[in-house]
């Protein structure tokens, strides 16, 4: 395995960090602890994946990173800027894409694009450039002079992109940026982050839920969870801490599964890691040469595995060690940030 | 930017959403002639009660119908803040180099534009229907002063109670509680002096009754400018302070976030 290294962006008036966080917290009013201190350094010039399941206190970074919201103790520099005694500062110099698109459904995308130049106190032939050049970028030429209103998800999802690209800022937060997208547009919308983070000295925050996208598009990931970072480092080195790796046994009868978990416990070297009914996951080093063992082992008890998969370390695994639940389990749990725009009252 | 040319950009923003609806554009236009002509025809005849002080319903109604419009309008404005605050449009706006302030401005901007358009149609509309108005063109300036200075305050309030209620139907329910009562502890639909002793104290402190006033004082036969610039005068300084909590307001929803 070979190390991801870090580029580090250190031209002149530019901080070589661009994203600073010093012990956040956040209570909402009603009890809900959002964020328990949390502190993270982006390096200037790289995706930065915020990994974590709804609730795990994402959102509420990005919005008091954004400016929107205010902590209860604790600061951040955004581009250098202190958020909360600069905030007008740190709004030229960011680029915004919140998880509910900050689309006017009223106007059209060539009016919306304008809007947001204007406001950044772009006019005349350049702001005409600077719109028309991201309508072509983001493939938006033929629907620009449409209502957004009867744009697509997908559509809609660039469009919010290319908004908070227009002032060609120094940090672009994307919070959640593919959720609710088909896979065909979620993948392009991938490849575009990739050449926006690849062509200039771009910093992007992305928080999401798919570990995939922070694995495919972040050089850099940190995993939260009910309101901490838990892990963070490179996915290589991340994955790296996983040692071995994991092999899922699925077993005809569905109660067969935890009589199995003493028999393969007792193994030397295996760890079983989660149990569910009528499946199981444990930890081996050197997964490929220990399935047959593992077979034997649970043949010579009697219990009959279905299907066996043996699976590389995958930052799922890595959540799952940090935050002590499996991924999806912790997605179905009550979420406590993504509803809080409005029922904050 | 400056905050006045942001403001600008934000009036221009929700003027070209009105045009784009013109089914909405026919309604808001339709609907205070229709309440000129309905009143004006329903209550012909109150100016035989004795003490009623004139000859022509019409042209004691006109001015109360043009008030009454920009009451209504001003209530309406916090519902486009809920569903922009919905769509997650305001969030967006309030992560941008864009002022709360000239967010603000920006809509009361278009309210006054829209009321004053509004007041216009409905005078013409009032003035062929016979209404006398004897006051004049200046008479007609306090009129439509009075009129945007309501619907500004108005509308500035009722974005300070979207963004605390944050839902459509309490902010509807709000405003009609206040809204409907104040059009009737009020002179608009019959003078002063026919109304019970206990409505002419409170329609004193109603700020729609001054609205009213002005626009009636500057239209009579002798005007009484007095009278019409003091009533302007205290919408301006109700104005002022509907501004200031609504800004107040925009910082506690940010605090809220």
């Amino acid at each position: 395995m070979t190390t991801v290294s870090i580029p580090m962006r250190a031209d002149a008036g530019r901080p070589a960090v661009a994203i600073r966080v010093e012990n956040l917290e956040k209570t909402y009013p009603g009890g809900v602890r959002a964020l328990q201190g949390v502190s993270l350094r982006v390096p200037a010039g790289s995706i930065f994946g915020l990994l974590g399941a709804n609730g795990a206190g994402k959102s509420t970074l990005v919005r008091i990173l954004t400016t929107l919201s205010m902590p209860d103790r604790g600061g951040a520099t955004v581009a250098g800027l202190d958020v909360l005694r600069r905030p007008v500062e740190v709004r030229r110099a960011i680029g915004v894409v919140a998880q509910r698109s900050g689309v006017d459904g009223n106007a059209t995308g060539r009016e919306n694009l304008s809007l947001q130049a204007r406001l950044h106190g772009l006019r005349g032939v350049e702001l005409e450039r600077r719109v028309t050049g991201l309508l072509e970028d983001f493939e938006l030429m033929d629907t620009a002079d449409r209502l957004a209103r009867s744009y697509s998800g997908g559509m809609r999802r660039k469009l919010d992109v290319a908004m908070g690209l227009v002032h060609e800022p120094l940090v672009l937060f994307l919070d959640e940026p593919t959720t609710g997208l088909d896979p065909e547009a979620r993948s392009a919308l991938w490849t575009e982050l990739e050449r926006l983070s690849c062509a200039g000295g771009l910093t992007i925050l992305l928080t999401t839920h798919y570990l995939e996208e922070a694995d495919r598009l972040a050089e850099r990931v940190a995993i939260m969870d009910r309101g901490r970072i838990v892990a963070e480092g490179t996915p290589e080195e991340l994955k790296r801490g996983e040692h071995g790796d994991t092999v899922s046994v699925e077993f005809a009868a569905a109660d067969a599964a935890d009589a199995a978990v003493s028999v393969l416990n007792a193994l030397a070297d295996v760890r079983v890691v989660t149990v569910e009914r009528g499946y199981l996951r444990v930890r081996v080093s050197d997964g490929a040469s220990r399935v047959p063992t593992i077979l034997a082992a649970l043949e010579q008890e009697g219990i009959r595995a279905a299907a066996v998969t043996v699976a590389r370390p995958s930052l799922d695994d890595v959540y799952l060690r940090y935050a002590g639940r499996s991924f999806a389990k912790a997605e179905s749990a009550p979420a406590g940030d993504s509803g809080l725009g409005g029922a904050a009252a | 930017m400056t905050v006045l040319g942001q403001s600008g950009v934000m009036t221009a923003r929700r003027l070209r959403a009105l045009l784009r609806q013109p089914w909405y554009l026919a309604v808001s236009l339709g609907q205070p002639i229709v309440w000129l002509l309905l009143f004006g025809q329903l209550f012909r005849r109150v100016v035989q009660i004795p003490g009623f002080g004139g000859d022509s319903y019409i042209t004691f109604l006109t001015p109360g119908i043009v008030i009454m419009n920009a009451l209504f309008a001003g209530t309406w404005a916090g519902m486009t803040l809920i569903e922009e605050m919905d769509a997650g449009v305001l969030d967006h706006f309030l992560a941008s180099p864009l002022r709360p302030v000239a967010l603000l401005a920006g809509e009361l901007g278009y309210q006054a534009l829209v009321v004053t358009v509004q007041s216009l149609v409905m005078i013409a509309l009032g003035l062929l229907a016979g209404a006398h108005l004897a006051g004049g063109a200046a008479g007609v300036l306090v009129l439509l002063l009075a009129a945007a200075l309501l619907a500004t305050a108005v509308a500035a309030l009722s974005n300070a109670l979207a963004l605390l209620l944050r839902r459509g139907e309490s902010l509807i329910a709000a405003s009609q509680f206040v809204a409907l009562p104040a059009t009737f502890l009020a002179s608009a639909f019959m003078p002063a002096g026919l109304a019970p002793a206990w409505i002419q104290i409170v329609e004193r402190f109603n700020p729609f009754n001054w609205a009213v006033m002005a626009g009636r004082e500057a239209l009579a036969a002798h005007p009484a400018w007095g009278t019409a610039i003091t009533h302007l005068g205290a919408l301006l300084a109700l104005l002022v302070v509907a501004v200031t909590f609504t800004l107040r307001a925009f910082r506690d929803y940010r605090r809220s976030l």
